[in-house]
């Protein structure tokens, strides 16, 4: 079973639904034990980052998300579900995030007034680095961001991939069983759901 | 780098698309569900569905649309009409929405926009602003689907919206919506120069140059259109190829 982690509600529904569509079943928890037990754990999650690790806090699910990570159980964090995983973001901030990947979480400041923000739209990834899941996604795919925010690592060698938004930005990063993305597969349409049937069965 | 969205728009009345149609493909036209998912195929960059219903029995039928929309579109979905309070925009939001459109509900307290952003975050709110030219140049915005001047300034209100957290601005001139005339392109453009924010233009479109026009001229990140998908006259793909032989960047699927 995939736990889904309701971390800080929003649109969960989506990611369930397109997990099913390739076949994979998944089920929406904010329980610790649901989480602990899953084969594999989705951390999808919009909005603000002060509100998402409040919510982590508020709801207990930071020690088991933490256990699982440790514990090698395949994560796919989506949107703050990527951001979350850095040390901090600025966001509101500077707030602090779990500390798993060395790097911050930064703010676009476009100079260019085309440029805007949030970045909301489909934008194509190019491969930074070959990767298990990150390969699904052929290079030069347009896939669908939405976000103010992006993750900045200190060693460019997690990230996977990358994209353009005034600038290069990270758009996947990979650490073991880590594997986290800035864009939505849950609403990339086919390309989206090639990387979820590959992530249902890795 | 990001491409510009074409967003086909329904009108949904009682769980009913309200403009006829002619997907030919489709086993019952007035199925918003069926309709999103032919848009989907086409390659929309996301799907509007706008709720015109009158009645709260009429309303509760749009979280069923969109539940049963989520199932199968995987592709963003905005839903606008009769949103009043954050606890609506939690319900469509939960029932597989990704952005909540809200006008007159925004200018009778615009704090709805903050509480709104501060709860799912900005990317989930979009402010839809109906505008109509005044004599002198400017623009003035309207409420109620268009029906009640509101002595507002559109340019700061647009900007007023930004400020307060709206992840998007959906623009729509009621001069031109309906008209098939192309878009007021100078309102367009007047706004995208005064918001950082992303715009999507909306109203007038009857030509595909018409949709290329709203964003190489006016500047806008988006296009909305309704009635030239509607009634077929031209696909997703077709508008597509005509914006990229513009020079525009779009997602060809």
């Amino acid at each position: 079973m995939i736990a889904i982690v309701d971390v800080c509600s929003g649109n969960l529904r989506s990611v369930e639904k397109a997990l099913a569509a390739v076949g994979g079943a998944a089920t929406v928890t904010r329980d610790a034990e649901t989480v602990r037990k899953a084969d594999k754990v989705v951390v999808p999650g919009q909005g603000a980052f002060g509100a998402f690790t409040r919510g982590l806090a508020e709801r207990a699910l930071e020690e088991p998300l933490r256990e699982v990570i440790a514990r090698g159980t395949p994560y796919l964090g989506i949107c703050l579900g990527l951001q979350i995983l850095f040390d901090s973001s600025e966001e509101q901030g500077p707030q602090r995030g779990l500390g798993l990947v060395a790097g911050t979480v930064r703010r676009f400041q476009p100079t260019d007034h085309a440029i805007k923000v949030p970045h909301m739209g489909w934008n194509q990834v190019r491969r930074a680095a070959a990767d298990p899941l990150g390969d699904a996604i052929g290079d030069g795919a347009h896939v669908y961001f939405v976000h103010s925010y992006h993750v900045v690592p200190d060693d460019p060698r997690v990230t996977v991939m990358e994209s353009d938004h005034g600038g290069g930005f990270c758009a996947a990063i990979r650490k073991d069983n880590v594997f986290a993305v800035q864009f939505h597969p849950e609403k990339s349409q086919r390309v989206g759901l090639a990387l979820l049937a590959s992530f249902v069965r890795a | 780098m990001l491409t510009r969205r074409i967003i086909p728009c329904l009108d949904v009345k009682d769980g009913r698309v309200v403009k006829g149609t002619s997907f030919v493909q489709l086993r019952d036209a007035g199925d918003p569900v069926a309709q999103a998912a032919a848009y989907d195929a086409q390659g929309a960059d996301e799907i509007c569905f706008l709720d015109i219903s009158a009645s709260p029995e009429g309303r509760s039928t749009i979280l069923d649309v969109v539940e049963r929309t989520a199932d199968q579109v995987f592709a963003p979905l905005t839903v606008g009409g009769g949103v009043r309070t954050v606890d609506d925009a939690e319900r469509l939001l939960l029932a597989g929405a990704d952005k909540i459109a809200v006008n007159t509900a925004a200018i009778r307290d615009p704090s709805l926009i903050a509480r709104i952003a501060e709860r799912f975050g900005c990317q989930a709110i979009v402010v839809a602003v109906d505008a109509k030219r005044r004599g002198d140049g400017t623009w003035e915005v309207y409420s109620h689907g268009g029906r009640s001047p509101e002595d507002l300034d559109a340019l700061a209100w647009c900007r007023r919206v930004a400020e307060l957290g709206a992840g998007e601005i959906l623009l729509t001139s009621m001069d031109r919506d309906g008209t098939r005339s192309g878009y007021d392109l100078e309102l367009v453009r007047a706004v995208a120069d005064a918001v950082t924010i992303p715009v999507i233009a909306s109203g007038g479109v009857g030509t595909l140059d018409h949709l290329a026009d709203g964003l190489a001229i006016g500047g806008a990140d988006a296009v909305l259109a309704a009635s030239i998908f509607h009634y077929g006259e031209h696909t997703i793909g077709a508008a597509k190829a005509h914006l990229a032989a513009r020079g525009l960047p779009v997602r060809i699927t």
